[in-house]
């Protein structure tokens, strides 16, 4: 009976001809679920909108840049002064103080991580990973600027026990904070792709008569090899467009150095120097940060790609 | 007869190494853990004698002592209200349509590469988006409103991944037998797919709220003001038509850029603010991540197929 009243409107409402009432109910049913159905696929393609939006304002302001800055200054001077009256526009500063606070960071947070990934998979109890892997989740959803905090006045303090002349403002505190900030991504990846190796390797290397500590460094971690260099990577990543900690603890001056006791700036520190000081539209301190934006971005899709090629080499099947 | 010793011995070294790996494993995993406790414990210990009434109720002050955070609670409870509302039906809605409807072709396959790559974009670069297109080309200018697409931008490929998530755990079985009863498309759907994958859903919305909440970088690109000592409009009014979007418009800040300002302040007093705002930023996200864990498991104990 509703069936037939729901047709009956539906033909009516259509000034369809005398077809039988069921097809105009299929009809008015596939119309909504096109509806439905173009809507999702709008919302779809929003997010490539975003992806099409950063590359084309970075690409427009970073070639409004390039007019007045000549690339061959940008990539060879070693001198980043935007901020002063007798400018120049050297990247390397910038470049320099991402790579040595990135480093700092991977050169704990990658031993430390794995390690820890290792100890989870392979010798840790069930009970004790279910409660340690919520536990890094709670870590890794600290916001960074309380781990900015962290670095300027805890870890910095504490470095300058042991190493007197350590400056209040350095690129060894904040790298260091880092990496324990990305310790929980590298070992909550990489643990996730030891687990999926089969179990059976594992047996098959415990009927050899291998011990846990063998069978973990030689039959998981190479099976494992791909998503644990997947692990390595997004930690890469997360290091290198860190913004807050470098920008409260490593001082903002960008200095062309490799050494991490100094102070310096990274790309993402210099981003929010600009952004913190007055900053009228259309100028050349402006235009700067979409240009080191833009590098920003080249790095870390660089370090996708290198990933994307990482996981297919070493990937192992079963 | 067979000389075993040496068997043995190697046995021992190998027993011994296993051991001395398993002391060391636990010292990495308990780095991160304990770096958590001294973390807490520095911010009690700079920022609990801060936290009293007061310092919810003041406004930002010239006095570090008269300082509160009323402004920054209220902005940034108001930002993640515009964040929510664009994120969750536009996450929620794509990650549907990528498991649910599309086929499987090279375009399918674009979006997907594209929003695993989104995720791995630096959330400055975010900054840098809003500064040009909300603020400058949309004229929103340095607004709640810029601020909230800012950070719904940024989160939106952290609930369309634990969308997709929950609804590929759904068999699919329950589908077969849906379809098999003549339901339509968006009827599953709305029927059988959200229903069941509702808990995942709403754990991956709770973690990608609690990373907005306390997400610094893209609003100070925006150009976030740092002293504002009054409220934004309300939204409720006593006269017709009762609501009003005047505060969509107004300057705000945020609980992350009140604890950056006087971080970045050199005198002790305003430093002891920078802990207790932290504190109860800390605590703010330990207990919006800590609601999803804890939903995740309730729902994973309850849900079996």
């Amino acid at each position: 009976m509703t069936l037939a009243s729901v047709d009956m409107r539906d033909n009516s409402a259509n000034g369809a001809s005398a077809s039988p009432g069921r097809f105009g109910f299929r009809r008015s049913r596939n119309v909504g679920e096109r509806l439905i159905e173009t809507l999702l696929f709008t919302i779809s393609m929003a997010t490539v909108s975003i992806t099409v939006g950063i590359i084309g304002l970075l690409l427009f302001e970073s070639a409004l840049f390039f007019e007045q800055v000549p690339l061959a200054d940008f990539l060879t001077d070693t001198q980043w002064t935007i901020m002063f009256e007798e400018k120049h526009y050297g990247v390397l500063p910038l470049l320099a103080g991402t790579l040595v606070t990135s480093t700092v960071a991977l050169l704990l947070a990658v031993p430390v991580g794995t390690g820890a990934a290792i100890y989870l998979s392979e010798f840790a109890s069930h009970r004790v990973r279910e409660t340690v892997k919520p536990m890094l989740e709670l870590l890794a959803g600290i916001p960074t600027v309380v781990y900015g905090y962290f670095a300027l006045l805890m870890v910095t303090p504490a470095l300058q026990f042991f190493m007197p002349d350590l400056p209040g403002f350095n690129m060894l505190g904040p790298g260091l904070v880092i990496g324990i900030m990305i310790i929980p991504y590298i070992t909550s990846v990489a643990e996730d792709a030891m687990r999926s190796v089969p179990m059976q390797m594992r047996e098959g290397s415990y009927a050899m008569g291998a011990t846990r500590l063998q069978t973990a460094l030689r039959v998981v971690v190479p099976a494992a090899t791909s998503g644990i260099v997947a692990a390595y990577i997004l930690g890469i990543s997360r290091a290198v467009g860190e913004t807050m900690v470098v920008a409260v603890a490593a001082g903002q001056q960008p200095n062309f150095t490799w050494d991490p006791t100094e102070p310096g700036a990274t790309i993402t520190a210099f981003i929010v120097q600009v952004a913190l000081g007055d900053l009228p539209h259309g100028s050349i301190e402006y235009q700067s940060i979409f240009a080191v934006g833009l590098v920003l971005v080249l790095m870390t899709l660089l370090f996708n790609v290198l990933g994307h090629l990482a996981r297919t080499r070493f990937r192992e099947a079963y | 007869m067979l000389d075993t010793s040496a068997i043995h011995q190697l046995v021992r070294r190998n027993r011994q190494r296993d051991a001395v790996f398993a002391i060391i494993g636990l010292a990495c995993m308990m780095i991160g853990i304990l770096t958590l406790a001294v973390l807490l414990a520095g911010l009690i210990d700079d920022g609990a004698r801060r936290l009293n009434w007061s310092f919810f109720e003041n406004f930002p002050s010239r006095r570090a002592a008269r300082a509160g955070i009323l402004s920054a609670i209220v902005g940034s409870s108001l930002v993640m209200l515009i964040t929510a509302l664009t994120a969750i039906p536009l996450g929620v809605g794509a990650g549907i349509y990528l498991e649910e409807y599309a086929r499987r072709n090279w375009f399918t396959a674009l979006v997907e590469i594209n929003v695993t790559n989104l995720a791995g974009v630096p959330s400055i670069i975010y900054g840098l988006l809003a500064l040009g297109l909300f603020v400058y080309a949309l004229d929103f200018g340095q607004s709640i409103l810029s601020a909230g697409l800012t950070l719904a931008l940024m989160i939106l490929p952290v609930i369309i991944v634990s969308t997709r998530e929950a609804i590929r755990a759904i068999p699919a079985a329950i589908r077969e037998a849906g379809y098999a009863l003549g339901a339509s498309r968006w009827q599953l759907v709305r029927d059988h797919i959200l229903p069941y994958s509702a808990g995942g859903i709403l754990t991956g919305i709770i973690i990608g709220l609690a990373r907005a909440i306390g997400e610094t970088a893209p609003i100070i690109t925006i150009g976030a003001l740092t002293f504002i000592a009054f409220l934004p409009d309300a939204p409720f009014t006593a006269e017709f038509p009762f609501i009003s979007f005047e505060w969509i418009k107004s300057p705000f800040t945020v609980m992350p850029i009140q604890m950056f300002n006087w971080l970045s302040r050199p005198q002790a007093a305003f430093q002891e603010n920078a802990a207790a705002a932290g504190l109860v930023l800390v605590v703010m996200t330990l207990v919006m991540n800590g609601l999803a864990i804890w939903l995740r498991i309730r729902f994973r104990k309850r849900i079996k197929w």
